[in-house]
């Protein structure tokens, strides 16, 4: 039982939290994950190392209250515990010095972004970040994001804060001018296509975190087979970093899919419960 | 009429059995178990051979004479203690063992007759302890004081754990999933092995003394250098072959196709069939193709029927002779409507147009040479393809080693393949780690497994005691 050390709202259903795990706190490096399970009859659901302390022996995990498993995980208090956690897994992310780096985020993914960020700055990078929610509710982690980049910039959809646009858009002019050694984005899928769409011509070398589903997340299932330069790939051993220029993004959203009618029933299912 | 000699049945007693259409609807247990009668009747049937040559098929050596003699006699404690000197998990191996190749091939009634049906009674009297509540423990000797790691909680590491702490070790079980039992759980599905009697054994094990930790990945989590150098002396790996195979055919990648551990998993570990009071989901196919002719495809075809399929193919690429499944198994299949595709292989998966599954061409096989393995190699007739509308298709055609741990154990030597290369009692090349079961042998039996774990336990004792 892993149980929960610390609870804050991050931004409307966006939360964080602080678990107890001392040999996974020990183990984690920037870019790897957990695959959890709140309780007895839970689903198993993978979700980024965001932070981890050896100190308290614990890790701080952010996620958005989507669905059945995670607004079950919403649902619980600090003193709660839940049944598994199982990590660090997933090669970390490569951090070395690049040079320039820029560091895009969408929405959730200013979480898994941060430790990787404070890394490659610690590796003596030079750190823009770029961070973008659909508004300005739903940014989340700035300060945290502002200490870890030598240069923060905010797009928001609907021009509540920021420059008004997309992620895409800020990257864009930055490449102009810039001369950047290395791109990361994380965030929904779609967007790491399309940043992998404006960086594949201007032959900047890309790397996306890809979040297929997963079932065991350790090579024995192949839930979480994507393609990759033409080659299957199990993302949770072989990744979940990627070269964005060779990912088959269409392929990984119509899988992330699959179970959409079942999101839903099992949603409904929990409703029920709650009334 | 004065007593004759008594006569020999020459048939099996029959195993009372949920009919095929009643189970179908079902995730129960098919086969039901002997009664007292059924068991004593079947155990009547056996010549107590002297010379036993039933004993020389079980790869662990049941002393089957002696425990069906118990049988006869009414007393099934006595025969279940019997069978267990050898086999710490009678009513797992009663149910799963490949009897017709192994204990029941050698039975000398089988020369004439039906064998003895062994497994059958193994069962029958594992049962009767467990339902009756009368599984004694064993005496656990004082601790000795070395602690011993294994990792990975099938068969062949419950075995290492079971025998080492029998002789005083202080033994802990790594497992990375959350729950123990390895292909036990998360592969057999209940409808064969009824989880409830896999947890029983577990648990018997940890109230000997045996602690499991789960959710914890050796090669991530902790490797095996630090579980060597923090508190252990030993290390048995006994991690399976978990890695599915595919077929690396065009459209393996659509929605709808599942390895069979995925199909599996989900089903049995996740009980993704009781969804969604379980929160686990698991594509209910109309029309589902199952690639593949062993256990774990029947397992996977016949799970597709209970969660509701109108149609489960089976497409297997040699004729049923090849089939390298359990005889009863293949039966029960059949009984159910599974429908046998032998001599055939699929070319790719269609796509219906939105990433998902619609049909799977295939093309028919003739048998031709031997291979390598004996069996006649099947070679594709051109012009034969064929197209099975599905809408699910499971690639139950095998696993690999998995890479992750070896790849984090320096000086741990590996075949080719990337099995874990060991000597005649389960040394590997790194000392003090020892290794058995499917990650040496490749996917073999759950018997097996277990015959590996005692030679492994027996050599860590022996390393340890110098
Ligand atoms: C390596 C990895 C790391 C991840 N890290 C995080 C994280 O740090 N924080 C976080 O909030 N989420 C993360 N995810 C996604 C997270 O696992 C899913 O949001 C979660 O499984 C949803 O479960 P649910 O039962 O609540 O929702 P579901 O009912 O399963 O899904 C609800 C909605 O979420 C979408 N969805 C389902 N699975 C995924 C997925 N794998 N990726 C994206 N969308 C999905 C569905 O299409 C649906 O629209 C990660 C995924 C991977 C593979
Ligand atoms: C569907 C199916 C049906 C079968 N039917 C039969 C049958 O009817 N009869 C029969 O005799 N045999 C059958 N078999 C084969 C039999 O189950 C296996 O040969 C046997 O279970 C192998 O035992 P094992 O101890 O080597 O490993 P496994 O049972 O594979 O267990 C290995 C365990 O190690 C864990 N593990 C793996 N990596 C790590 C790691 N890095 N850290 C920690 N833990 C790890 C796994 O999660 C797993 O729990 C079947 C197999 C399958 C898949
Ligand atoms: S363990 Fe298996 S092979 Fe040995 S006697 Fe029992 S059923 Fe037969
Ligand atoms: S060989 Fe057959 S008949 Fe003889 S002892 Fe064994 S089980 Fe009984
Ligand atoms: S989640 Fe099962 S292989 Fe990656």
């Amino acid at each position: 039982m892993f149980e929960i050390l610390k609870k804050e709202e991050l931004a409307p259903e966006i939360y964080l939290i602080e678990v107890k795990a001392e040999e996974v706190a020990k183990k984690a490096l920037p870019g790897q994950f957990v695959i959890i399970r709140v309780d007895e009859v839970g689903e198993r659901i993978p979700l980024t190392i965001v932070d981890f302390k050896s100190q308290n022996k614990s890790i701080t995990l952010v996620f958005q209250a989507v669905g059945k498993t995670t607004k079950k995980l919403a649902s619980l208090k600090v003193g709660d515990k839940i049944v598994d956690l199982v990590g660090p897994l997933g090669k970390p992310t490569e951090i070395k010095k690049y040079g320039k780096v820029i560091c895009v985020a969408g929405g959730i993914g200013a979480a898994p972004i941060f430790p990787i960020a404070r890394e490659l700055k610690r590796a003596k990078n030079y750190v823009i970040t770029i961070l973008g929610a659909r508004s300005k509710e739903l940014l989340i982690l700035e300060g945290n994001l502002l200490a870890v980049s030598h240069e923060l910039h905010i797009t928001t959809d609907d021009g509540s804060k920021g420059r008004h646009g997309l992620v895409t858009d800020a990257l864009k002019e930055l490449i102009k001018e810039n001369k950047v050694d290395l791109v990361i984005a994380i965030g929904p899928a779609i967007m790491m296509k399309f940043v992998s769409e404006v960086t594949k011509p201007e032959k900047i070398k890309t790397i996306v975190s890809l979040n297929p589903i997963m079932v065991d997340g350790t090579g024995m299932c192949g839930a979480c087979r994507v393609e990759v330069g033409e080659k299957t790939k199990f993302c949770c051993v072989d990744g979940p970093d990627f070269d964005g220029h060779l990912v088959d993004w269409n392929l990984l959203l119509s899988r992330q899919k699959v179970y959409l009618e079942e999101e839903k029933i099992a949603l409904e299912s929990l409703s029920e419960k709650a009334s | 009429m004065a007593e004759k000699k008594k006569e020999i049945n020459p048939k099996k007693t029959p195993m009372p059995e949920q009919e095929p259409l009643v189970r179908i609807e079902n995730f129960n247990e098919v086969a039901l178990g002997y009664s007292v009668k059924n068991a004593i009747a079947e155990a009547e049937r056996c010549l107590s051979c002297k010379k036993a040559p039933c004993v020389g098929g079980c790869p662990v050596e049941v002393d089957i004479p002696a425990f069906i003699q118990f049988v006869k006699e009414g007393d099934f404690l006595k025969a279940v203690k019997k069978i267990k000197e050898k086999n710490i998990l009678p009513a797992i191996c009663g149910r799963v063992c490949p009897q017709e190749d192994q204990c029941e091939k050698y039975c000398t009634l089988g020369k004439k007759y039906e064998p003895i049906a062994i497994g059958r009674l193994e069962r029958f009297v594992a049962d009767f302890e467990r339902e009756k509540g009368l599984v004694e423990g064993f005496e656990v000797p004082k601790p000795n004081g070395k602690k011993v790691a294994v990792i990975g909680s099938g068969p062949s590491g419950l075995t290492v754990a079971g025998d080492l702490v029998k002789l005083g070790y202080d033994i802990t079980i790594f497992e990375a999933l959350h729950k123990p039992g390895g292909v036990l759980v998360y592969g057999i599905p209940e409808f064969r092995l009824p989880k409830k009697v896999v947890q029983a054994e577990i648990e018997f094990l940890q109230k000997m003394g045996v602690k499991i930790q789960t959710d914890v990945v050796v090669g991530k989590t902790v490797t095996i250098d630090e579980l060597l150098n923090q508190e252990y002396q030993a290390v048995f790996i006994g991690i399976g072959a978990g890695l599915p195979l595919f077929m690396g055919i065009e459209g393996e990648n659509l929605n709808g196709v599942y390895s069979a551990n995925e199909f599996l998993t989900r089903v049995n570990l996740m009980k993704a069939y009781l969804f969604p009071e379980y929160d686990t989901p698991i594509k209910r196919g109309e029309k589902v193709a199952v690639v593949g002719g062993g256990n774990v495809a029947l397992d996977s075809a016949r799970t597709a029927l209970r969660l509701g399929a109108k149609k489960v193919y089976l497409v297997y690429r040699r004729s049923e002779k090849e089939m390298p499944c359990r005889h009863e198994e293949f039966e029960h299949a059949k009984e159910e409507g599974v429908e046998f595709i032998f001599l055939t292989l699929p070319k790719r998966i269609l796509s219906r147009g939105n990433g998902w599954v619609g049909a799977i061409e295939c093309i028919k096989m003739i048998l031709g040479e031997p291979d390598e393995t004996g069996r006649r190699r099947p070679v594709p007739v051109s012009g034969s393809e064929f197209i099975l509308d599905v809408d699910v298709v499971v690639v139950a055609i095998g696993t690999r080693a998995n890479p992750l741990l070896p790849s984090t154990t320096p000086g741990l030597r590996l075949n080719e393949k990337g099995y874990i290369k060991i000597n005649e009692i389960g040394r590997t090349s790194k000392k003090g780690v020892f290794a058995g079961g499917d990650i040496v042998t490749g996917s073999a039996t759950v018997i097996s497994a277990m015959g590996a774990g005692r030679t492994a336990a027996r050599a860590i004792d022996e390393y340890l005691s110098k």
